[in-house]
């Protein structure tokens, strides 16, 4: 198995190397959709140039990055193109390790269920294997190195290949159950980005689970673990937090990180939905909407844990999806880390509607994204409501995906439980509707 | 949202796309021709409109008056020029000088990738001549330009001479906002190239040019001005810019406008609008001009000097005076009026102009097309692909179950795949997608790098070699993939041309619909030809006729097609041989458009539909051992809807019943014994008379299709 993972690292590498040694380097590091203010490789020199000359790098508009990936790159600003290929491996190389685990634990749940009879009789053809299930991890790791959006991501220098491989190495520890790796690597991966706070809960029942702690609000184990598992996260999140205020001995970039993703100032056109609606609101309203949008990120949180309390894997996933869409300066790099999921979640296939249509809708979008904005930015002949259009059509299709997605899990869960083939009352067959 | 989670509603949705399936082509077929043909019918045209407020209205009073001294300025040109054998530097300087200009020279050299026959150049080597009048009223951050190509022989002297004569009338105005250039360029579109790019400071062709040392702020509009003969009948306006890009309307409002105040006759395409509208011949007329603007665009070459400027976001028309056999004839003094007139409004601009249409197409001067309206008959076209191409998904994912993601990706989705245990079908997408793309990159770098090797070892000129390597390269690629995929096909299985064409499909729809929102004739063009062509071709029926209509279509073919009916079109008729001369040199210019000015058209066709024509042509090739009634049969619908193959993937459950692992793979044709399954489970057959039916037909689709049996090994497990 670890051959041909490295046969597809060297393949991603190989590809990574030459595009940073062409001229299309330069013009993907242009492209909005590959990298925004927040992630810009641009802003991170400038705010080193800055921080070279004694200068805080927060004092202008420019730097938006956490101080850690400033004091990262200023040892390794010579080796960068080396250090976002290893962030890459190293994310693929996590991913592929933590699917390992989970298909062992998919799998052993999958025999005690089995075992217990909990299974309807006719679902043998739902059953998962070990012989389909083997080459997953190889999959997603493929997925995750050949993906174009991440060797764009790569390519562009976007510091989102970092938030990527940070969030990777949460879910690898998560899944090997060690609480408190989890915890620091989910602290690192809110400090650099805030969004992937809501990843704290399918994490917290993911650990529960494997502790066989009941996810009751009564019982008293549950609290307890919640509670140290909430601290252990909390501290590390302040020591990373103290340490980064010791490293510039100020504030400021509190509110130039934390301030600049949640307000959204920058109103750059990007795959998000926030520019175009903030550029053309009224300034007195902005702060209302700013809420509501923002709110979006965390609010699916709740009811999907209440949902997928049984699965968090599949939360964590749909949860990554939703800071991906949802999130206020989102890039490809983003997508490329969900969509390194779905090799995982194969085996619904049957049970997807749409799946043709929509990947058929996000390579079109992907690909009128650059037409259209030569069209709008160099041509001058079409606009921005151009732009947005396919950046709409786009962020649709991401959501009628994972809900796609979403329904086929719960589908399948429901169909395992009742038997493949329903029949109405009269002894028709009958069919799941969603309503 | 119901279409897409309501099953019953996408059952009767998929029955309708899978039933219906051709007629619905058809009808699209049909609805995006008429559609076109009837852009050209007036009632269904918008009136042109000035959306700009600065140039609302025509009333500035012109007293432009030097129509002789415009005419002693070209006979002194014309001197100068025939002496100098070329742009008369020296004299243009003086003139300009002399003039109360601030005058500038800018001497530019290009060579040219390989030598242009039709004009006789190679090595270019020219001087830019251009002299800024300052404007007295505001500083000099905005400007307009009026630029006249110095051609060689007698043509366009009198252009400069009525530019000269303009120059010194501007210079005693004292309303002027915006600096007004005015340009000579030598050796036209490169001349012109390499004096945007230096005013810019760009470089993004390999023109070399001297540093500018004049400049004058933003360039709001240009004008170009082509005119050689002393009084002219009518003005023949050009709009169709670099790549099918045209100016805004409101700039060919305007000229129109002061046309008609001037009474002076105003044609597009060499067209002049006919004042009866209801008569067929009036349609025919229009449609007519619709058409050729539509050529002209599609071929993405600039139609006048205007063009280069329309890549830089400024407006742009070219103006030629036409001097025919009509009674009514009009002097400097008129045409120099009209130009006034047009810069005075221009003058009044507050922004640049973006009122009014980018994106529009022309039936005759004061009728409009807009994008709304004519995109729908694209939209039809393609429509059409989709719908095969769903048509064929659902034929796919019906003979096959087995969870897999494939063609998430395209390309990348089939390298994903190739690790898999193999499938039929999926590993031999990527050979033929790298060779045809292999050969599509060939066509594009090979003729100009091999033009030296050609022109050693066969007795031909440089830019005979790079014209007939395009051809040869591109008539060997119909050999070639077609060859290599017999060796690699291997098992030529009905889902792997199937599953080829889908892809196919998906690819030319989308390359088609990016192209149209660039340009959208050129689009328009390719789609009107290879879609129904795309959409019919398979690898049984009768394969001969399928594969003389693909190479009707191929791009090649059109292009042909297009010089013929331009040739028709413009009543200048040629024979075939003529045709096929123009070919030749349409392909000659069509590279160096690209390669001297930018022009997508050559790069697009070579990298991206060539190759997907070359699937195309895959798909023909490939064996398809296909029972007829098979997979392309309807299922029998009797006995409800299960049995109806889903929309994008499994709707049903029972469906699962006919699961390939149940055949075995084998081509047993008892339809029970097939449909029953092995396992602990107790399966629900179906009824008797369905169950037959349709395992009859899966039995036979599956021959040859080896698919692990899931069942089996889960009972291994528990």
């Amino acid at each position: 198995m670890a051959a041909p993972l490295v046969l597809g690292v060297l393949v991603a590498v190989t590809v990574r190397a030459v595009l940073y040694r062409s001229s299309l380097a330069a013009f993907i590091s242009d492209r909005v959709e590959v990298s925004s203010p927040l992630s810009a490789w641009k802003r991170v020199v400038e705010g080193l140039s800055l921080l070279d000359l004694g200068v805080s790098p927060y004092s202008g508009d420019i730097f938006h990055e956490t101080p850690l990936i400033i004091y990262l790159f200023h040892f390794l600003i010579e080796y960068a193109e080396l250090v976002f290929m290893i962030t890459d491996v190293l994310t693929a190389v996590a991913l592929y390790l933590a699917i390992q685990d989970f298909n062992k634990v998919v799998f052993k749940k999958q025999k005690l269920l089995i075992e217990l009879d909990k299974y309807a009789p006719d679902v043998a053809e739902l059953i998962r294997t070990p012989i389909e299930m083997h080459y997953i991890p190889l999959k997603v790791a493929l997925f995750y190195l050949l993906n174009p959006y991440t060797v764009m991501s790569c390519v562009a220098k976007s510091t989102c290949a970092i938030n990527n491989t940070i969030i990777a190495f949460f879910i690898l520890a998560t899944m090997k159950g060690s609480a408190f790796l989890s915890a620091v690597f989910l602290a690192l991966a809110t400090y650099q980005s805030l969004y992937p706070l809501t990843l704290f809960a399918p994490a917290l029942i993911y650990l529960l689970q494997r502790q066989f702690i009941p996810v009751k609000l009564k019982s008293k184990g549950f609290w307890i673990y919640t509670t140290q598992y909430a601290a252990l996260y909390l501290c590390s999140l302040v020591v990373i937090i103290c340490l980064s205020f010791f490293l510039l001995s100020s504030w400021d970039f509190i509110p130039s990180v934390y301030g600049f993703i949640l307000s959204v100032p920058d109103l750059t056109p990007n795959i998000g939905l926030f520019w175009y609606f903030f550029a053309e609101m009224f300034e007195h309203f902005s702060l209302f909407f700013m809420c509501v949008f923002q709110i979006n990120v965390f609010f699916y949180t709740i009811p999907l844990a209440v949902k997928l309390k049984e699965h968090p894997i599949f939360f964590m996933f749909v949860q990554i999806a939703i800071i991906s869409i949802f999130k206020s300066y989102p890039t490809v790099g983003d997508i490329a880390l969900y969509m390194a999921f779905l090799p995982v979640w194969g085996h619904l296939y049957r049970f997807l509607r749409n799946i043709f249509i929509l990947s058929c809708m996000l390579i079109v979008c992907s690909l009128l994204f650059p037409v259209l904005w030569h069209l709008w930015i160099y041509a001058g002949s079409a606009n921005s409501n151009f732009y947005y259009a396919i950046t709409l059509t786009f962020n649709v299709g991401q959501i009628l995906l994972i809900s796609d997605y979403f329904y086929a899990f719960l589908r399948r869960e429901y169909y395992l439980t009742h038997g493949l083939y329903l029949t109405r009352k009269d002894g028709t067959e009958a069919m799941l509707v969603l309503k | 949202m119901g279409l897409l989670s309501d099953p019953y509603r996408r059952r009767a949705l998929s029955r309708l796309i899978l039933r219906l399936n051709t007629p619905l082509c058809i009808l699209c077929y049909v609805a995006g021709l008429g559609w076109f043909l009837g852009l050209a019918f007036h009632p269904f045209t918008l009136r042109t409109y000035m959306s700009e407020n600065a140039m609302g209205s025509t009333m500035v009073e012109e007293q432009f008056a030097y129509g002789e001294r415009a005419l002693s300025y070209a006979r002194e040109f014309a001197g100068h020029k025939k002496k100098a054998g070329g742009i008369p530097v020296a004299w243009l300087e003086k003139t300009m000088w002399n003039l109360g200009l601030e005058v500038y020279k800018q001497p530019f050299s290009r060579t040219l990738p390989f030598p242009d026959e039709a004009r006789e150049r190679y090595m270019v080597k020219g001087t830019n001549m251009y002299g800024i009048l300052r404007a007295p009223r505001a500083a000099s951050t905005e400007s307009l330009v009026l630029s006249v190509p110095c051609s060689e022989g007698q043509q366009n002297n009198q252009a400069v001479g009525l530019m000269l004569a303009l120059a010194s009338y501007f210079r005693g105005q004292i309303y002027w906002a915006k600096d007004i250039i005015f340009l000579v360029n030598e050796h036209d579109l490169i001349g012109m190239e390499a004096w945007l790019e230096a005013y810019h400071d760009v470089n993004v062709t390999e023109v070399h040019s001297s540093e500018m040392l004049g400049r004058a702020g933003a360039i709001q509009a240009a004008v170009s001005l082509e005119l050689s003969s002393d009084v002219v009948t009518s003005f023949d306006v050009a709009v169709e810019g670099l790549n099918g890009q045209l100016p805004n309307l409101d700039l060919v409002n305007l000229f129109y406008a002061f046309c008609q105040k001037n009474g002076l006759l105003c044609t597009i395409q060499g067209k002049l609008q006919r004042t009866d509208w209801d008569t067929l011949p009036a349609y025919v007329h229009s449609l007519q001009t619709l058409l050729l603007m539509v050529l002209k665009q599609g071929s993405g070459r600039p139609q006048g000097d205007h063009g280069l400027f329309l890549r830089y976001h400024v407006e742009a028309i070219t103006v030629r005076g036409i001097n025919s056999f009509r009674q009514y004839k009009y002097d400097m003094s008129t045409v120099g009026k009209t130009l006034e007139g047009m810069f005075r409004k221009l003058n009044n601009l507050l922004e640049r102009l973006h009122q009014s249409y980018f994106f529009y197409l022309l039936p005759s001067l004061s009728r409009f097309v807009s994008i709304g309206v004519y995109m729908p008959a694209f939209g039809f076209l393609i429509l059409i692909l989709v719908l095969k191409a769903l048509d064929l998904w659902m034929k796919l994912s019906k003979c096959d179950m087995g969870p897999e993601e494939r063609l998430c990706d395209g390309n990348q989705g089939a390298s994903h795949t190739a690790t898999e245990e193999s499938r039929p079908g999926l590993l031999t997408l990527v050979p033929p997608l790298l060779i045809c793309h292999a050969t599509g990159l060939v066509l594009y770098f090979l003729p100009v790098l091999g033009q030296h090797v050609a022109t050693q070892h066969f007795p031909v000129s440089e830019s005979e070699a790079v014209v007939l390597t395009v051809i040869a390269i591109y008539v060997a690629g119909l050999a070639l993939p077609h060859n290599t995929h017999r060796v690699l096909m291997g098992s030529g299985s009905d889902r792997g041309w199937m599953t080829l064409k889908l892809l196919s499909l998906l690819y030319l729809a989308m390359q088609l619909g990016c192209i149209a929102l660039i340009n959208f004739s050129l689009g328009f063009l390719l789609a009107v030809t290879m879609v129904p062509v795309a959409a019919i071709v398979q690898p049984v029926g009768p394969k001969y006729v399928y594969a003389v209509l693909l190479v009707l279509v191929t791009p090649a073919a059109t292009l042909l097609l297009s010089i013929f009916l331009y040739q028709e079109l413009i009543e200048y008729p040629v024979s075939l041989l003529e045709c096929w001369q123009l070919f030749l040199q349409a392909v000659a210019e069509g590279l160096l458009d690209h390669y001297l000015y930018g022009s997508i058209v050559f790069p697009f066709v070579a990298i991206f539909v060539y190759p997907c024509w070359l699937l195309l042509w895959n798909v023909l090739a490939s064996k398809g051992n296909w029972k007829r009634h098979s997979l392309g049969a309807r299922p029998s619908l009797r006995g409800g809807a299960s049995a109806e193959p889903s929309l994008w993937g499994e709707e049903l459950p029972a469906a699962a019943a006919f699961s390939p692992a149940a055949s075995g793979g084998s081509g047993r044709v008892d339809g029970i014994e097939a449909c029953r399954r092995p396992g602990p489970s107790t399966p629900r057959l179906l009824p008797r008379g369905r169950g037959l039916d349709l395992g009859l037909l899966h039995a036979k689709a599956f021959e040859g299709v080896s698919v692990a049996a899931p069942c089996e090994l889960a009972v291994g497990i528990d």
